[in-house]
């Protein structure tokens, strides 16, 4: 069997960040390739330099042998590679023929657009991809996700491709549209396309690929034909050996009821109901889109449950707005922290006190002196690195705007703390600073909400793991009794946890 | 996109041999560029006083000053909003409905069907001013609840305000607002015309309204809240800061600090009439950017306010005196508001480029 394409020591730097480091990949010819690993550990990069989006630091590319250079998107798709991003990138304003289309627009007399014979092609493909029934002049915006992505995919198709990276475009899709898209990759695969399939989704990938590749902290750690392979031996080689030297478990003993979430529901996610209590440290894993965010959002108030109750130290708290919940004890720290977290324009200092900055006042004006202890206070607590208070909060590293968000929420006194993707963005070092400091806020008795989508770090820090998809929480397991299988069957599952309706 | 390009090999090359030097350099640069507001005010005076004789005397410095008040107000006003990031462009609109509202109290008074009160200049003046401050008040509701674009929704008031004003007096003017003893409302001439320890009153105006501003954006809670709604707006929603209420509360404030402006230049001209402070929007948006006012919110001061409400006045005077026709007046106006919004990002530039140096 030859490898139609093949990655060769390929290295990359950001800065000082290796994200790649020496790999060497063969994608088959005809067959469909899974590339599997965790956020960060490399598969989108490796994908971005194969499609000519991005440059690697060292190495060389081969197509049937031959080295190549992937200059530019463009570059790799004169060679047939195309790709599929994760991210859509279409135009929302735009048709699907104009979508599919775009920057390659068919010419009549060389000066006109040929809208007929353009959309008689989008037709061609949206028919292989059962979707034949869709309407070329709605703006694909108005589209549901799940069709965008189908439009997304069949841009790639128009062309004649040898080579098709798919990097996770199940994640949108309802059951019959992965379906009907394994069905196309299986088409394709009969005519000789090799196809790369990144995914996050166990129970898919193993019904459609041939072999599997293993990614973790940058490198290639396992290369296998999928049928020597089983769900437990992906997960290990995944997660790799021994994640709790990395991260620091909480130990203290359990104590009050501090939240209690019962049945609620809004645009994201239906009947959520559970609970935290002082001491404890609560995970939440699934995958990106499984309605985790919109729970922590709606929590905090930023959105408006559609039913359902919110109990904070067993007193129902129903008005729901960012200020009644900040009230009553509730403190989030969002997954997105340039977003919305940081207030870019402004000090490290003033947006560390922007939550509680009318406490520091005499006669209704700010008391420069109090505003600098207390901020300097938390600085201290949380060992944040800054060149001063009066620092443009963006000149601070990852992990240290994230503890400035922290250190907001913290002064605000909260008694639970809803941390989304506390340590997405940000290096070891300081994954494990964030994981110290959440087990001892716990330790304080504090109650610890937090979502992770990383095994490890999930399986290592929370005494108790809710798993949601689609959604739903479709699982609850313990310390003691969770493993990875469990997790990732859980995240990917249809069926609901009993007691949660 | 392009600003990653352009950072990118900064980050990696090493640094040149001479880098303290260059970085004093840098440094001063970065001074001069922060205080440009206040270089380009002196070299204006600098350069008008070397071609007119006239021009740097003291009754000359205080007539300008006064003309300068009323914009400065203006200015002060819309900073709130810009702050922010939003923008208000019905001020002209306003302060031509104060000043037709307090001219009418004080021409013909408030009729009833039993007769007709007169009320006394410090009550009228106030009714000026919180006829401002609602109208202000409806832009930000329309802003905040009804999810209108701050463009359109002042857009939409510049044209609605300056219609009321001249139904108010079916597109007249109310001649003669000195008052009489018998209806106890002279005195109206005080704000726009006196003058006290030989500085015109409306120049102690600006100067009270610029410490009070200056005070509640740097000293107060809800100024800090201005800064954070106007840098993250999202940010600000998670921080518990009720966003919608702080924008209401700057229109309100751009809306009366509008209205104050009208009443001084109805009090100075002696009489009301609809068209008073037409574009005086665009003085004031000019001063707020000139001073470096950020447009996107978030950055900005009220002394940078003022002193472009200064080089935009004495800019203007200084013209006028030593003979420039008014065509390149507009020209000259037009092209130092661009050119000092080049030398923002500029200033903007090297502020980073110094941080990540010495970071």
């Amino acid at each position: 069997m030859t490898g139609v394409l093949e990655a060769i020591d390929i290295s990359k730097n950001y800065g000082g960040v290796r994200a790649l480091k020496d790999v060497t990949f063969t994608a088959h010819q005809g067959k469909v390739n899974v590339l599997v690993g965790e956020n960060g550990a490399g598969k989108s990069t490796l994908m971005k330099i194969l499609s000519g989006s991005e440059q690697p630091t060292s190495g060389e590319i081969r197509l049937d042998g031959e080295p190549v250079v992937l200059g530019s998107p463009r570059a790799a798709q004169a060679l047939g590679i195309g790709i599929i991003h994760q991210e859509l990138s279409l135009f929302p304003n735009l048709s699907i023929a104009e979508n599919m289309f775009a920057g390659r627009e068919l010419r009549r007399g060389g000066l006109f657009v040929d809208t007929a014979e353009q959309r008689r092609r989008a037709v061609e493909v949206l028919a292989r991809l059962g979707q034949g029934h869709l309407s070329l002049d709605t703006a694909v915006g108005d589209f549901p996700i799940g069709q965008q992505q189908l439009v997304e995919i069949g841009r790639a198709l128009l062309e004649d491709v040898r080579v098709l990276i798919m990097d996770e475009p199940t994640s949108a899709l309802s059951n019959h549209e992965v379906d009907v898209l394994f069905g196309v990759m299986a088409d394709l695969r009969a005519q000789d396309v090799t196809v790369i399939y990144i995914s996050h989704k166990l129970d898919e990938f193993r019904r459609i690929g041939d072999w599997v590749t293993v990614f973790r902290d940058g490198s290639l750690v396992a290369h296998e034909s999928m049928d020597k392979t089983d769900t437990g031996w992906i997960v290990r080689q995944m997660v790799g050996r021994d994640p709790d030297s990395l991260y620091v478990r909480n130990s203290s003993p359990v104590g009050d009821l501090l939240l209690e979430v019962r049945e609620l529901t809004a645009p994201g996610f239906h009947d959520v109901s559970l609970s935290v209590r002082a001491g404890e440290v609560v995970g939440i894993y699934g995958l990106m889109g499984a309605g985790r965010t919109e729970l922590m959002e709606c929590l905090m108030g930023m959105r408006k449950a559609e039913a359902g109750s919110v109990a904070v130290r067993g007193k129902p708290e129903t008005r729901g707005t960012v200020q009644a919940r900040m009230a009553a004890g509730l403190a989030l720290v969002p997954e997105d922290r340039q977003r919305d977290g940081l207030v870019q324009t402004m000090s490290v200092r003033d947006n560390i006190l922007l939550a509680t900055v009318a406490r520091f006042t005499r006669a209704g004006l700010l008391s420069g002196g109090a505003e600098q202890r207390t901020a300097d206070a938390k600085v201290r607590e949380l060992a944040i690195k800054s060149p001063g208070l009066a620092a443009a909060v963006t000149s601070l590293s990852g992990g240290n705007q994230q503890k400035v968000v922290l250190a907001r929420a913290l002064l605000t006194e909260p008694v639970v703390l809803l941390l989304d993707e506390p340590t997405r963005g940000i290096d070891v070092g300081a994954k494990s600073q964030i994981a110290a400091l959440m087990a001892d806020l716990a330790a304080q008795g504090f109650g610890v909400l937090f979502i992770s989508s990383e095994l490890a770090e999930v399986m290592a820090m929370a005494d108790r793991v809710l798993v949601m998809a689609r959604g739903r929480i479709t699982a609850e397991f313990t310390a003691q009794n969770v493993t990875e299988e469990a997790l990732v069957t859980a995240s990917a599952s249809e069926s609901v946890l009993e007691g949660q309706q | 996109m392009t600003d990653t390009h352009v950072a990118a090999p900064a980050k990696t090359a090493a640094p040149p041999p001479d880098a303290p030097r260059n970085q004093a350099l840098a440094k001063a640069a970065l001074l001069l560029l922060r205080g440009r507001t206040l270089v380009v005010l002196v070299l204006l005076i600098v350069i008008f006083s070397a071609i007119s004789g006239e021009y740097l005397t003291q009754s000359n410095l205080i007539l300008m000053t006064k003309h300068v008040a009323i914009n400065a107000i203006l200015a002060i006003g819309v900073t709130f909003v810009i702050l922010t990031g939003g923008i208000d462009l019905s001020v002209g609109s306003i302060a031509g409905l104060a000043s037709m509202v307090s001219g009418g109290l004080l021409f013909k008074g408030l009729n009833f069907p039993g007769g007709t009160v007169f009320f006394s200049v410090a009550v009228v003046i106030l009714i000026g001013i919180v006829v401002g401050a609602l109208v202000g008040a409806v832009n930000g509701v329309l802003i905040t609840r009804f999810k209108v674009a701050p463009f359109i929704a002042t857009l939409g008031m510049l044209y609605v305000a300056r219609g009321l004003a001249q139904l108010h007096s079916n597109g007249g003017t109310y001649p003669d607002l000195a008052g009489t003893d018998a209806r106890g409302n002279t005195g109206f001439h005080f704000i726009g015309v006196d003058s006290l320890l030989g500085i015109p009153v409306a120049v102690w105006i600006m100067v009270l309204v610029a410490v009070a501003a200056i005070v509640v954006t740097t000293k107060t809670p809800f100024g800090r809240r201005i800064f954070a709604v106007g840098g993250n707006e999202r940010a600000a929603v998670l921080s518990g800061i009720r966003v919608n209420r702080v924008k209401i509360a700057v229109y309100v404030i751009s809306g009366a600090c509008a209205a104050l402006a009208g009443l001084l230049l109805t009090s100075e001209l002696g009489a009301a009439y609809p068209d008073t402070a037409t574009t005086y929007e665009l003085n004031a948006i000019a001063a707020a950017v000139l001073g470096g006012t950020a447009l996107a919110g978030g950055r900005g001061t009220i002394i940078g306010t003022v002193m472009g409400a200064f080089v935009i006045g004495f800019l203007s005077d200084g013209l006028v005196l030593v003979g420039v026709s008014t065509f390149w007046q507009s020209v000259v106006k037009g092209a130092v508001i661009v050119f000092a919004v080049i030398t923002e990002q500029a200033q903007q530039r090297l502020q980073s480029g110094l941080t990540k140096r010495t970071a």
